[in-house]
């Protein structure tokens, strides 16, 4: 159980996607302008990775090595076009928003890169627990994200007003910079160098 | 690690697609009616935020929506060669994009610069009503953008001329740049210009998105802001305007409805 707690909990902080190993950034950069989108693309990748991760290791010892790589991409865009399917029938407005960032998982190398990394060694459970780990991981900078940049760019959560803006007779002038993406990059640059001013050793050596 | 023969690998791989294609073609059987059912009420929400009956970004109830649409609008079947109603088709059920796809309910349209490759026979135009008068027309319209055939609808008022309101309720445009086009703060510079110059006894449709800015609607009528970044995008709305207000889109039917001669019988029919 003590690992099982570790597969989960390590890529939150210690192991973060996003802020460590500084990948899926692509999404989290387009997706992140408004808390509702954040979160569902959250779910949506979350999802995926679990479930490819449980796929590709339920599988992992009859795959022939030389066409892994593909297998797994297989799997993968399989379950992103199911993901895409299903957010069209419940979550129609939201889906309209994400467009093509939905299709873009498949692109997205947390989850190719835990198939190849985790679930080709590891026991369906606990690549499961590692896809839902890796998830919450990305899905914790991405959320951290939407939320800072919804509040100043928009002065919302959630869509509900916080800031009430000037142009609708607030005293609030909203953030330009936080709409477009590079707001995105400077959160993501603070959130890395937070991380790592508390926790010394996830600087590289060189 | 074991060999693998090349037999097992492709046996392999072929079992791989087909659990894969059961799965994807699954899902999509499977959640096809709720997926369509999103698209027409998403539809029909648009029509409504067109017509200025609903606010931009307003999220109402499934009920609501149906109900704001059918106490308000009237759908209609326009022929576009005649410019007159078509009485025997029942416009609740009529579905013009699959029209357009059908040889035997459209024909190939001439060369134009929207790119719209076939037009249907009937248009679906929807009215709204005011009082038991009309009080604007919702015309839909398409044409290739940058990436993408544009869809959406103009709504203009009774003097089929001046523009109340526009959008694009599809597109695949680049996000950011020619997206831009569903941006309510440039749909909302639309309103008030006017699609027709008068030419003598001509009505030529004139409405251009340009590059750069265009002045206020009072004075500059037939120009509208292009989009930044996005000149062929902008290009395309222009195109699309000109094609679907010109003799092979909706003229007829507008200038039969400006000048009164719309074939009564067939419009009271229609109801």
């Amino acid at each position: 159980m003590a690992k099982a707690k570790e597969v989960l909990l390590d890529p939150l902080v210690n192991n973060n996607p996003i802020a460590v190993q500084v990948l899926g950034v692509c999404s989290a950069l387009a997706v992140t302008t408004k808390l509702e989108t954040a979160v569902v693309m959250s779910i949506a990748l979350t999802a995926v990775v679990a479930l490819s991760n449980v796929s590709v290791s339920l599988i992992r010892e009859r795959i022939p090595p030389s066409i892994r790589i593909i297998v797994q991409l297989t799997i993968i865009a399989s379950l992103v076009i199911v993901t895409d399917q299903v957010l069209k029938a419940f979550v129609f407005e939201v889906s309209k928003q994400l467009s093509v960032f939905v299709g873009l998982i498949i692109t997205n190398c947390i989850v190719m890169g835990r198939a190849e990394a985790f679930a080709m060694q590891n026991p369906p459970k606990e690549a499961f627990i590692d896809g839902i780990g890796n998830g919450l991981g990305y899905s914790l900078i991405l959320i951290g994200v939407g939320f800072f940049r919804e509040l100043f760019g928009s002065g919302k959560v959630f869509g509900a007003e916080i800031l009430p803006l000037t142009s609708a007779g607030g005293w609030y002038t909203p953030n330009g910079l936080m709409v477009l993406s590079p707001a995105a990059f400077f959160l993501i640059g603070i959130a890395i160098w937070i991380m790592r001013s508390m926790r010394p050793e996830l600087v590289e050596e060189n | 690690m074991a060999q693998y023969s090349t037999g097992y690998i492709f046996s392999f791989a072929a079992g791989v697609c087909l659990v894969c294609s059961v799965v994807v073609s699954g899902a999509a059987v499977a959640l096809k009616d709720r997926q369509e059912e999103n698209k027409l009420l998403d539809k029909r929400s648009k029509v409504l935020t067109v017509a200025g009956l609903m606010r931009e970004g307003e999220s109402l109830s499934k009920d609501e929506i149906t109900k704001r649409f059918e106490e308000n609008i009237e759908p209609k079947v326009v022929n576009l060669e005649s410019g007159q109603y078509v009485s025997e088709i029942d416009a609740a059920d009529y579905d013009q994009r699959k029209a357009a796809n059908d040889p035997k309910l459209s024909k190939e349209a001439p060369d134009n610069q929207a790119k719209v490759r076939r037009i249907p026979h009937n248009a679906l135009v929807y009215h709204v009503m005011k009082d038991g008068a009309v009080s604007k027309l919702i015309l839909p319209v398409e044409g290739k953008g940058l990436w993408s055939t544009m869809y959406g609808f103009i709504a203009v008022e009774p003097d089929t001329t001046s523009i109340s309101g526009l959008t694009f309720y599809e597109h695949g445009e680049t996000p950011g740049l020619g997206g831009e086009v569903d941006n309510p703060s440039w749909k909302g510079l639309w309103k008030g210009r006017k699609i027709y110059q008068v030419e003598g006894e001509e009505w030529v449709p004139s409405i251009e998105v340009i590059k750069g800015q265009a002045g206020p609607a009072s004075e500059d009528p037939y120009r509208v802001d292009g989009l930044s970044g996005a000149t062929l995008t902008s290009r395309g709305v222009t195109h699309l305007m000109d094609f679907w207000f010109g003799e092979h889109g909706f003229k007829p039917y507008l200038t039969n409805f400006r000048t009164g001669s719309l074939d009564a019988g067939a419009a009271e029919g229609s109801k």
